[in-house]
């Protein structure tokens, strides 16, 4: 086995120092019954040709390099070349957690910078070294709230990412926590006049998106006062981080919960993603996750050690207030790098473009269908209402080689044949124009009679 | 110092900040020229129009290849050397995983993507579940938590959801006294309370204490095999026996599972559910801390629990994902877990086969037992059982020189190793927990165990040597008490 | 280890000095030494009801949290918020650095803690 260092005589010499006969002496603690007297039924094993074979295989099946305006959580920019560089280096991606500060000062150093770039982003005071993704970054902020609040309500917009309400819902289902939807309005936000009979005294937060799952800006300032007069605090999570280059930080909010992907991390079919909790620093001793504090070591050199541990489950046990263990070190240095790499200007220009490119999108699309939620300002994404059914115009779209926008109807019945399209600095005007002349040539077949149906695509 | 091998000193480059680095006009970037017509920011975002990005940097590319390089050269890594941390398996995390998951359909692949265009995709999470299955002998799997931790909760999610189904969820969770943090953490979390089970003095489940402790409040029991002193509990057989008896089940922390793998199957002696931390056993890069991956694994009675969706082969023999399961938990995370990572962990279980998996284990149980015979009298080892793949020591020797654990640890650093897990497990007073992993040659653990007895002398001749250490690295002895009394966590201008 | 006289003491280390219905909380020098360098304390707000024997806060250092436990059952009057910004004060003075003041629901709960003799002799065969 190629990764094993060690020669037969290597082995050998081993027992005899350890006064084995056997392999299977070390083994004697295990009961003979339980014993697995076979070979694993594995695939054998194979060279390394044959598995970078078997995995192109995969990666040909699977969607490679179509142009795609999939959005909805999972976003695609370009990722400067510099990231995997820098990722790849073994002293990153093979260490450890940063337990020992002397010796993983590199990592601690990066986090720190990571901290600072995500307050200077969202408008917070602190922020953690990263979370598993958005969807538990944003269940544990609302545990989080009801830990400042000592109340247990929590109220959640229905435009949130589905499968971050989803993932809330099974955080909360042993917690004691009453879960509470308020719904959205004609221009795609908050129902103002719904929140307000909802939102009670016995309210922990409030969770919103911004921008929502539709692509929607939220009026967070107004959120945040609402919020405020009933003692509730606000919750933002944000699942597309480029907004923050050209939007307005949530800096009303009082908890932050994001999602980092679109800083420099590989779509990779849903993760591994980091999500992020970044607060006011009057919360920051019942904020979940790793955090790195600057100090001084013994000689007054400026250093970096991991802090606030007494927070964490390892120490906590049973008292821990927090599913988190871990952080995901690796994929926040990747968004570190982004970050880095884009900076004070880079970041506000890639935004613009994302919104040039959506706006060009949603005003061409919108003469074949209907630009729902106008009225409030969106950033890379939105809806779209067609006649026909969006599964079906897909299923056009991907026999000319684009992935279509993403169907509502799971999530969103009474949108009808709606879908949610994103555009980003990678979309280009091409395959805008290209889906363009698909949606109408839907229209007109929607109005007059059915063109034969594609194989519907789901 | 006349006794380190291992390392020498050299020179690495100081470098602060990378805002201290910053100046307006700098970049690092250049976006392809606009191909549909400018727009005017404020006309369509408003009130919403972020005014400027505060002190984000501006920089150039070879100040951040620097900046981020420099960085890195202050890390110690598995590919520096030998990472003893006890229970925290750290291998060597082969590059052929990462040229894999860097293929440009896996890496570019969107979650909501068609299945049609997902078949790679499907086919990868197939695989590694069936091969998950077969290396665990359980019945049922979900890929979807993101690390041991999450793995956990799911777990223990499933086991409420069951319980809760018969009609009564219980009251509270036994776990062993050696147990990991986590797992009272995880209990609480899913609404547990937790009941602490004593360890024999052989280190291992007390079965007549497990017997009294058992009743019908209790859910289940969350059993670390082998635990963390690296023994393998022998009479697993008899404490299934106890839980079921009374209707309970027997969840197994799938830490440790890097003892186990071609030589035993949990779903063979009595487990009902279980994680695996594809980080630990399959080889997937810790990454500085994270990403992990904590699959789950059960027996088929739990199988309707599992988080939504579920990887099925559909009628027409294609995959799919199932999202209609009205007795499922829910979700525990957004799409479909840590996917990079099971692209990782396949490749490893590829590259291995049968055969190499079964050796890989060997090997670890090995170099464990032979850093036991050479470091036993040296230092005291409070248990005498048998090792599988990790030994616990304690410092009982050294402390009557005042010297302890964590100084132990940081003399090792000047040795040119990673220290060991300092005063874990919670039943060994000054612990010393040594894992070495199969990834280590035996010129290496020679050179690990000649420090470790070096250590040991200076203990008895100069303890002020190992008192200060490390005395080799670029700063020493952080202090962690002003940090954590006035936590300073950003940089500020 | 002069323990002072007119407290009294828990088997969790903390005193209690009563003065009429009124008391003041803190933890012994004995529990701020084993708990070491101690870096945040945990304090319930003014109007908080304790009952005896139950934690009412947390005290933390480094790598650990420990509980506080009421000495005994009453109302929080007063915290001491110069502990909020320097928890430091506990290790240089415990017997000195009170926590709470509470006004006592029963006197005579007092009468079944540990005297400084008592308690000294509790922590001699603690620290065994």
């Amino acid at each position: 086995m190629r990764y094993l260092p060690k020669s037969p005589a290597d082995r050998e010499a081993m027992l005899r120092a350890i006064g084995a006969r056997s392999i299977d002496d070390l083994f004697a603690p295990i009961p003979n019954e339980y014993r697995l007297n076979r070979d694993l039924r594995l695939p054998r094993q194979m060279s390394e040709p044959e598995i970078l074979e078997w995995f192109q295989k995969c990666s040909r099946e699977n969607g490679k390099g179509l142009p795609s305006f999939l959005g909805a959580g999972a976003y695609h920019h370009y990722r400067p070349v510099v990231i995997d560089t820098i990722i790849s280096r073994g002293e990153f991606l093979t260490a450890y957690t940063p337990y020992q500060a002397e010796i993983s000062q590199g990592t601690l150093q990066s986090i720190f910078e990571f901290q600072t770039m995500i307050c200077e982003l969202t408008g917070m005071e602190v922020a953690n070294a990263s979370m598993y993704d958005g969807s538990t970054a944003t269940a544990e902020a609302a545990t989080m709230a009801m830990r400042v609040s000592g109340r247990r309500r929590v109220v959640m917009a229905r435009s949130v990412h589905p499968e971050y309400r989803e993932v809330l819902a099974t955080y909360g289902q042993h917690q004691d926590m009453p879960l509470t939807a308020v719904g959205f309005g004609e221009n795609g936000r908050v129902k103002m006049a719904e929140l307000e009979r909802i939102l009670g005294e016995d309210c922990a937060c409030l969770v919103v998106q911004s921008p929502n799952f539709f692509g929607t800006i939220e009026d967070v300032p107004a959120l945040a006062e609402l919020a405020r007069s009933k003692g509730a605090l606000l919750v933002v999570a944000i699942a597309e981080a480029v907004s923050l280059g050209i939007v307005k930080p949530p800096a009303e909010a009082d908890i932050v919960a994001m999602e980092a992907q679109s800083f420099g991390v590989p779509l990779g079919f849903g993760g591994p993603y980091a999500g992020v909790i970044a607060t006011r620093e009057k919360y920051v001793r019942q904020m979940p996750g790793r955090l790195v504090g600057e100090t001084r070591d013994k000689h007054g050199k400026r250093g970096y050690v991991l802090t606030l541990a007494t927070r964490e489950q390892h120490i906590r046990r049973e008292k821990a207030t927090s599913n988190i263990c871990t952080n995901q070190a690796l994929i926040a240095l990747m968004a570190n790098v982004f970050m880095t790499v884009y900076g004070r200007e880079g970041l506000k220009e890639l935004a613009k473009q994302n919104l040039a490119k959506t706006a060009y999108a949603r005003q061409h699309f919108g003469r074949h269908g209907k630009a729902l939620f106008d009225g409030a300002p969106v950033f890379n994404e939105f809806v779209l209402q067609t006649v026909e059914d969006p599964y079906v115009i897909n299923s056009r779209l991907l026999e000319e080689n684009i992935v279509g926008g993403f169907p509502l109807k799971k999530f969103y019945p009474e949108l009808g044949n709606a879908a949610l399209w994103c555009c980003t600095e990678t979309t280009t005007r091409a395959s805008i124009d290209a889906v363009g002349a698909v949606l109408a040539r839907a229209q007109t077949a929607g109005k007059r009679r059915p063109e034969p149906e594609p194989e519907v695509v789901r | 110092m006349s006794q380190v091998k291992k390392a020498t000193r050299h020179v690495n480059q100081n470098e602060g900040l990378i805002f201290e680095k910053s100046s307006p006009g700098k970049a690092a970037w250049r976006l392809p020229p606009l191909d549909v017509p400018e727009v005017d920011t404020a006309d369509l975002l408003g009130e919403a129009e972020r005014a400027d990005l505060g002190h984000m940097p501006e920089v150039s590319e070879i100040e951040i290849i620097r900046h981020f390089t420099r960085l890195s050269t202050w890390n110690y890594a598995i590919d520096l050397g030998m990472y003893p941390l006890g229970s925290c398996t750290m291998k060597y995390n082969p590059r052929i995983n990462e040229a894999v998951s860097r293929f440009e359909g896996l890496a570019n692949g969107h979650p909501y993507q068609p299945e049609r265009i997902s078949l790679g995709a499907l086919r990868i999470l197939k695989t590694l579940t069936d091969c998950l299955l077969e290396i665990t002998g359980m019945q049922a799997i979900t890929l979807q938590p993101a690390a041991g931790a999450h793995g956990e909760l799911t777990g223990i999610l499933l086991v409420r959801a069951f319980l809760q189904k018969q009609g009564n969820p219980r009251k509270k969770i036994l776990i062993p006294d050696s147990a990991h943090g986590t797992n009272p953490a995880t209990a609480a979390m899913a609404g547990y309370a937790v009941e602490n089970l004593k360890s024999n003095s052989a280190g291992m489940v007390d079965v007549a204490s497990l017997a009294a402790q058992m009743n019908e409040d209790v859910a289940a029991l969350m059993l670390t095999n082998p635990n963390t002193l690296g023994v393998f509990e022998q009479e697993i057989h008899k404490i299934a026996d106890i839980l079921h008896g009374k209707g309970g089940l027997l969840y197994m922390d799938g830490a440790n599972m890097n003892a186990l793998v071609g030589k035993v199957r949990p779903g063979d002696f009595g487990v009902d559910v279980m994680h695996l931390n594809l980080h630990k056993t399959f080889s997937t890069p810790h990454g500085g801390g994270g990403p992990g991956s904590g699959p789950v694994a059960c027996k088929n009675f739990l199988e309707p629990f599992l988080p939504v969706p579920v990887i099925v082969t559909k009628a027409d023999g294609t995959l799919g994902f199932d999202y209609n399961r009205p007795q499922s938990i829910g979700r525990v995370r957004a799409f479909y877990g840590n996917f990079g990572m099971h692209v990782r962990a396949l490749a490893y279980i590829m590259a291995n086969g049968p055969d190499g998996l079964r050796q890989t284990t060997e090997d670890a149980v090995l170099n464990a037992n032979y850093i036991r015979k050479g470091l036993e009298g040296v230092y005291d080892l409070p248990y005498k059982t048998p090792t599988m793949h990790e030994v616990v020591f304690s410092d009982r020797v050294q402390a009557k020189k005042g010297v302890r654990t964590g100084d132990l640890a940081k003399r090792l650093i000047d040795y040119g190793f990673h220290p060991y897990t300092v005063s874990f497990p919670l039943i060994v007073p000054g612990a010393m927990m040594i894992e070495p992993t199969e990834s280590e040659s035996k010129e290496e653990l020679d050179l690990f165990v000649d420090a470790m007895k070096s250590i040991a002398e200076e203990c008895e001749k100069a303890p002020d040597v190992v008192l200060e250490a490390p005395h080799s690295t670029r700063v020493s002895r952080l202090d962690e008490v002003a940090a954590a009394r006035k936590p300073v966590l950003r940089w500020k201008p | 280890m002069a323990y002072p006289k007119n407290f009294k003491y828990t088997k969790e280390h903390e005193w209690i000095k009563a003065d009429g219905g009124t008391a003041t909380v803190g933890i012994t020098t004995y529990a701020q030494e084993s708990l070491g360098d101690i870096v945040f304390v945990e304090l319930p707000k003014v109007g908080a009801e304790l009952s005896a024997g139950k934690s009412f806060g947390t005290v933390e250092s480094v790598k650990a949290v420990s509980d506080l436990y009421a000495p005994a059952s009453g109302t929080v009057t007063e915290v001491n918020q110069d502990l909020a910004t320097a928890p430091e004060k506990i290790n240089s003075d415990a017997h000195g650095s009170w926590m709470i003041k509470l006004k006592l629901k029963d006197p005579k709960e007092l009468n079944a803690l540990l005297s400084a003799d008592d308690y000294e002799k509790f922590v001699a065969e603690e620290t065994h």
